[in-house]
């Protein structure tokens, strides 16, 4: 899994596969009012992967700060956040999109991370090894993994 | 809960950032601590000090923040897992481990010779103008006047000697200097305090300060008050310093932490203590 993000993360970086060229690096994405119009891949979201994603502590770990009702079977979710449940009833895909990949875009300040952006940080370390990295950071989630969040999002129409 | 979600979801529509916004629900309940010399009531709960008069009105040590259970072993020093780290402590306390069979007990007497140190360490140092963790002044007696290797700044000797040195100043006033020389190590561990460190951009107020009271996962977030270390982790089934926990702290910030005993982390140190100044000294307490 770790290995694939990585491959994942260095194809993209040296543009190879025609598939992956098309993608947007995270310094290219253009905001507008925190939304990002187009996708980022070009390939549409997996939501349930995204669901995966939004779970998993060392990926997005969205449950940690926001309730989302529609999973129930994930337990003790975090209230730092509002539940997410309705978003796509508040906000549009493209708006979706700009606040998984970075809040701070919509939301100024917020202490929602920024999951597709590689600079600038103070002190940023290998994930949670707390050691300093080695070579450029990736994002941590990759294009097309915030593709699969927001097509999860997209479902939670209420 | 509820109230909060929508009010959340209105704030959000018009566009308005939601940090600062903290939902206090700390457990009403009072630390009172059965001892071998009767009982201690902890001051768990006070007015902020004045240096945090902008930023909150009250201060709460991290127990009233963890499962009734995990009070429940602090209030009975018999149930306490830490306690045993106590005994350690005293044991090397009272042990010839100096190269010349010098011993702690040799020079202090007993420990309660150190009663009141802990509630106001971190400090700078009259003589040397240092600022000192509790670990300094212990390394500085290992090494200068036992003639040892220093000790770790997170060995099991190292935190069994915390353990013991905190406990003789169990139920005092948490009152470390802001001031004077103190001061620019204090501005130091303040400015960490509020630096958005890591790829998450997290700083400490951004989850003791904004977010006290809510939910982070299964964790309820405390104000990340140091009044109880060291303290007992279920977890780890073991002591852990408060330089730990800082470090740890930083680390799930997914930043590159600074090292236990750095000019970085005594000066936050000193700073995190100050916040919790008019707390009571609670180490040895029990956290999950
Ligand atoms: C550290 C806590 C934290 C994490 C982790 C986090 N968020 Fe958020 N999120 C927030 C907060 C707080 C807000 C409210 C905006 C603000 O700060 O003003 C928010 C707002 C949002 C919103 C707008 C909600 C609405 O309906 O108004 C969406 C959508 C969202 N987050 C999605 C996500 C997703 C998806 C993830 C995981 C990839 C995630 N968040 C991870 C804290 C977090
Ligand atoms: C040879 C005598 C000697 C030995 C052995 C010794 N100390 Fe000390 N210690 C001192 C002296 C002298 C001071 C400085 C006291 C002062 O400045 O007021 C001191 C200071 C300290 C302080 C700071 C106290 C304060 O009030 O500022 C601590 C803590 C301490 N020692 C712990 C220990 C521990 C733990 C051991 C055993 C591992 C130990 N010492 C062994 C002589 C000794
Ligand atoms: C992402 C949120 C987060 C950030 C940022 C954070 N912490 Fe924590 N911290 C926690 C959680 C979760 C715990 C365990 C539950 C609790 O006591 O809040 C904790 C516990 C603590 C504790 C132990 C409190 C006790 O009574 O046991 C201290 C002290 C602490 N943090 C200090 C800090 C400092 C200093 C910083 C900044 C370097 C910091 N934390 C940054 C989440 C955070």
């Amino acid at each position: 899994m770790t290995r694939q993000v990585i491959l994942g993360a260095t194809l993209s970086a040296l543009m190879i596969t025609p598939s992956l060229a098309a993608e947007i690096a995270p310094t290219d994405v253009t905001y507008v009012e925190g939304a990002i119009e187009a996708s980022l891949t070009g390939v549409p979201g997996d939501p349930v992967n995204g669901k995966k994603i939004m779970t998993t502590r060392a990926l997005g770990n969205c449950v940690a700060c926001h309730p989302i009702s529609t999973m129930p079977d994930v337990p003790f979710h975090g209230n730092i956040g509002p539940e997410l449940n309705g978003a796509p009833d508040r906000w549009t895909e493209a708006q979706l999109r700009g606040i998984v990949a970075n809040a701070k875009m919509t939301f100024d300040g917020t202490i929602m991370p920024a999951f597709y952006k590689t600079g600038t940080f103070i002190r940023p370390g290998a994930g949670y090894t707390g050691k300093a990295p080695e070579g450029p950071l990736s994002p941590i989630l990759t294009a097309q993994q915030i593709e699969d969040v927001v097509a999860y999002l997209m479902t939670l129409k209420e | 809960m509820k109230l909060r979600t929508s009010a959340l979801a209105t704030a959000t529509a018009l566009g308005l950032a939601l940090t600062g916004m903290a939902w206090a629900e700390p457990v009403e309940d009072t630390l009172t601590i059965e001892t071998d010399d009767g009982q201690i009531t902890m001051v768990t709960t006070a007015p902020a000090p004045a240096h945090l008069s902008d930023v909150m009105d009250t201060i709460y040590s991290g127990w009233h923040f963890r499962d009734a259970e995990t009070r429940a072993m602090q209030m009975d020093d018999f149930d306490n897992p830490g306690m045993v780290f106590v005994d350690r402590g005293l044991d090397a306390w009272n042990a010839a481990l100096g190269k010349n069979g010098e011993s702690c007990a040799g020079c202090h007497q007993s420990p309660e010779s150190m009663a009141g140190l802990r509630a106001v360490v971190p400090r700078v140092d009259e003589k040397t103008g240092k600022l000192m963790l509790m670990e300094d002044y212990i390394n500085s007696c290992v090494t200068e006047r036992m003639g040892l290797e220093a000790w770790g700044m997170t060995s099991k000797s190292m935190k069994d000697m915390l353990a013991l040195i905190s406990f003789q100043s169990r139920g005092m006033t948490v009152n470390v200097a802001t001031d004077g020389a103190a001061a620019p190590y204090w501005e130091k561990g303040r400015e960490i305090y509020y630096t958005r460190y890591g790829q998450l951009e997290l700083a400490c107020a951004n989850c003791h300060e904004d977010n006290y009271g809510n939910y982070i996962r299964s964790d309820h977030l405390s104000q990340g008050q140091i009044n109880g270390f060291p303290v007992y982790r279920l977890k780890n089934a073991g002591i852990l310093s408060a330089q730990q926990r800082l470090i740890g702290c930083v680390r799930d910030t997914r930043a590159e932490t600074f090292k236990a005993g750095s000019d970085e982390l005594k000066a936050l140190e000193l700073y995190v203590a100050s916040r919790g100044n008019g707390l009571s000294v609670e180490g040895v307490s029990v956290r999950n």
